[in-house]
């Protein structure tokens, strides 16, 4: 049997400030590996929520987002065509979309943010039944009239149901407020297509991208191949989750490998302090040591012992780092969507994943700080502990 | 019987034959134990005395497998110890040995109780055989109502009688106590020395005991003295077997 734990917990609770140092390392260490990663957990779902998998989007072939394709109107009715469209009582359920990015002073701040205005068509809120008016009213076809996501409101001054703004040399009033559930769309602004076109001075019948509605998410082969084989059309197209997933991924992408590499280096930090508590902890304790083994206990359960010393440590780090970081849940912040250059509103998502990755990897650091010192302990020479006061 | 001529014949309970040691220090070597023999049988009682710096310690520590000496083997029941790895040493110290400590050598932070349940954790018994042992050794040195109290809530004396609660607790084939009274007073040592008494007069315990007290030294069955090395046996002192 091995040197039961309460040995080790009991010694930890008598060299308590020792202790303490060594659980704030890794809890600290633990606290922002979690917000970092939970952020980029955030901004992915936030991304990966946009889209449906019962839509598709359709783009100008080779175009890597939304920005640099074009559509054109004839391509749209060869779009509306195809295989596998959704047609409600407006007909097929297409819309064709133009994405401008213009800036507005952000709240409270004293700078300018650039949000993302999309032209949609009226047909929009069909193709993504998620997105639901929660105040006010859906823009009417052909006016200066704008709907703004949840999260525009609460981002920019003066952006507010029944307000009047201008941009783009017209006027607009906002006449909604939509929820998307969450989405990168909450953070968006849309009017009518065709009426963003004429403000803009774009050409009318050109576009940069079309969100076709399916009949089903299995309807998305058919049409795919059904357009891609199409000679009058050269287009790529995409699901739109997948669409959104790959956009998250640069700056998921970014944010993990950043928060990884302030962890790494953080848990260096820690791991010099776990090792310098279980260092002293060894040395203070050597008598002890020798004691249990001239008891009896071989030199694995010495090592076993203090390994688990220094998980106590670890494990009680750990779970302090999760709880003091658990209150971001879902707290909202920005960023910029990098490939549009626009301000994009998302929460920080702590799952239980993230949780079990922040707790092992605490334990991770217990063990590096843990094995070295546990191995001294066990390597002692008895009878010279023995002698040692 | 206890002999040190080194020609016992046949099997006696402890046997050193030419045990010596020697340390390194700064380059010199120092001959702590040259040539020692000794036999023990079952159930003596010895004291080992002799200035300080003589490898009372030492002589102490080889036979019970705490070091290996630099010449000679130590044979205990019948195994040569000196010849087992660390490994087996290890499990050996576990099943055949009690050590009593002139510090006590107890662990803090664990209770009168734990500390002499540590032993029976490296045996194969029930949580409630355990329990059974430990207050059976607790009760024989008179602490069975402190079971519970921490080392620092014990007296010195009290302390040391349940580090000879530990050292019994497993049934050993031997004891060895290295100054057991040597950090108490008159009165707690000799509590402690008529438990060490009574274990060898009633239940027969072997005990090897190193000590600087003549008092002490008088309750053994034969008092040996460490001198240049090698035991000799100038007073065989004691209540005569
Ligand atoms: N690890 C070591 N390295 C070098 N010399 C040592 C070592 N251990 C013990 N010695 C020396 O060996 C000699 C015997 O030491 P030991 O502790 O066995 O003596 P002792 O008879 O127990 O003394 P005391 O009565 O003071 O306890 C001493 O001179 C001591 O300094
Ligand atoms: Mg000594």
């Amino acid at each position: 049997m091995a040197v039961p734990l309460i040995y080790n917990v009991r010694s930890l609770r008598a060299r308590w400030a020792s202790t303490v140092v060594a659980v704030l390392g890794i809890a600290g260490t633990v606290g922002v590996f979690v917000a970092m990663l939970s952020l980029a957990r955030g901004f992915e779902a936030t991304l990966i929520a946009s889209g449906s998998p019962r839509n598709a989007i359709v783009r100008r072939a080779g175009a890597t987002s939304e920005m640099d394709s074009s559509v054109v109107l004839d391509q749209i009715r060869v779009i509306e065509d195809a295989p596998g469209i959704e047609r409600g009582a407006g007909g097929a359920l297409v819309s064709p979309e133009v994405v401008v990015v213009a800036a507005f002073p952000l709240k409270g701040r004293g700078t300018e943010g650039n949000a993302q205005v999309r032209g949609v068509s009226p047909k929009a809120l069909a193709v993504r039944p998620t997105v639901k008016i929660v105040a006010g009213r859906f823009f009417q076809p052909g006016l200066t009239e704008l709907v703004v996501g949840r999260n525009v409101a609460g981002a920019y001054d003066g952006i507010d149901l029944g307000k009047t703004l201008r941009f783009g040399g017209a006027t607009w009033v906002v006449v909604g407020v939509f929820d998307s559930g969450g989405t990168a769309f909450d953070s968006e602004i849309w009017c009518d297509t065709t009426v963003l076109n004429q403000v803009f001075q774009r050409p009318q019948a050109l576009f940069q991208s079309a969100t076709a509605r399916l009949s089903s998410p299995e309807a998305l082969n058919g049409f795919k191949d059904a357009l891609t084989s199409d000679p009058r059309v050269t287009v790529q197209v995409d699901r739109e989750v997948d669409y959104y997933a790959k956009q998250s991924r640069q700056l998921t992408t970014l944010i993990t490998v950043l928060g990884t590499i302030i962890a790494v280096v953080m848990g260096i930090g820690a791991v010099f302090g776990a090792l310098n508590t279980m260092y002293s902890a060894v040395a203070e304790r050597s008598r002890e040591i020798a004691t249990l083994r001239a008891l009896g206990f071989g030199s694995g359960s010495i090592v076993l012992s203090f390994v688990a010393e220094s998980l106590c440590i670890a494990l009680v780090g750990g779970v302090l780092g999760c709880v003091v970081v658990l209150p971001l849940n879902g707290l909202t912040t920005g960023t910029i969507n990098w490939q549009t250059f626009s301000h994009l509103a998302f929460a920080f998502q702590i799952t239980p994943l993230l949780l079990t990755w922040g707790i092992a990897f605490a334990l991770l650091m217990g063990l590096v700080g843990g094995v070295p010192p546990a191995v001294r302990a066990a390597r002692a020479r008895i009878a010279a502990a023995l002698r040692e006061l | 019987m206890v002999q040190i001529d080194g020609r016992a014949a046949g099997e006696s309970l402890v046997r050193a034959r030419g045990l010596g040691k020697t340390y390194q220090r700064g380059g010199e070597e120092i001959h702590v134990l040259q040539g020692l023999n000794l036999d023990v049988d079952a159930g003596e009682f010895i004291a080992f005395m002799g200035p300080s710096g003589s490898g009372k310690t030492t002589l102490l520590n080889l036979l019970g497998g705490l070091d290996v000496p630099s010449e000679g083997s130590v044979t205990v029941a019948g195994d040569e110890i000196t010849r087992m790895s660390a490994r087996k040493l290890t499990t050996w110290r576990a099943r055949h040995v009690g050590f009593v400590f002139q510090m006590y050598n107890l662990i803090p932070v664990l209770t009168a109780f734990q500390n002499v349940e540590l032993p029976l954790l490296l045996t194969g018994l029930s949580k409630a055989e355990r329990r059974r042992h430990v207050e059976t050794a607790l009760t024989v040195v008179g602490l069975a109502d402190r079971m519970r109290h921490y080392p620092r809530q014990l007296s010195g004396g009290q302390e040391q009688r349940v580090g000879i609660a530990r050292a019994i607790v497993a049934d050993p084939t031997f004891l060895l106590c290295d100054e057991p009274t040597g950090d108490l007073d008159r009165k707690s040592a000799d509590e402690v020395l008529d438990l060490l008494g009574r274990l060898a007069g009633e239940h027969g315990k072997t005990i090897l005991m190193v000590t600087h007290d003549p008092l002490a030294a008088e309750r053994a069955h034969v008092v040996l003295h460490l001198e240049k090395g090698v035991l000799v046996d100038t007073v065989t002192a004691g209540r005569a077997r």
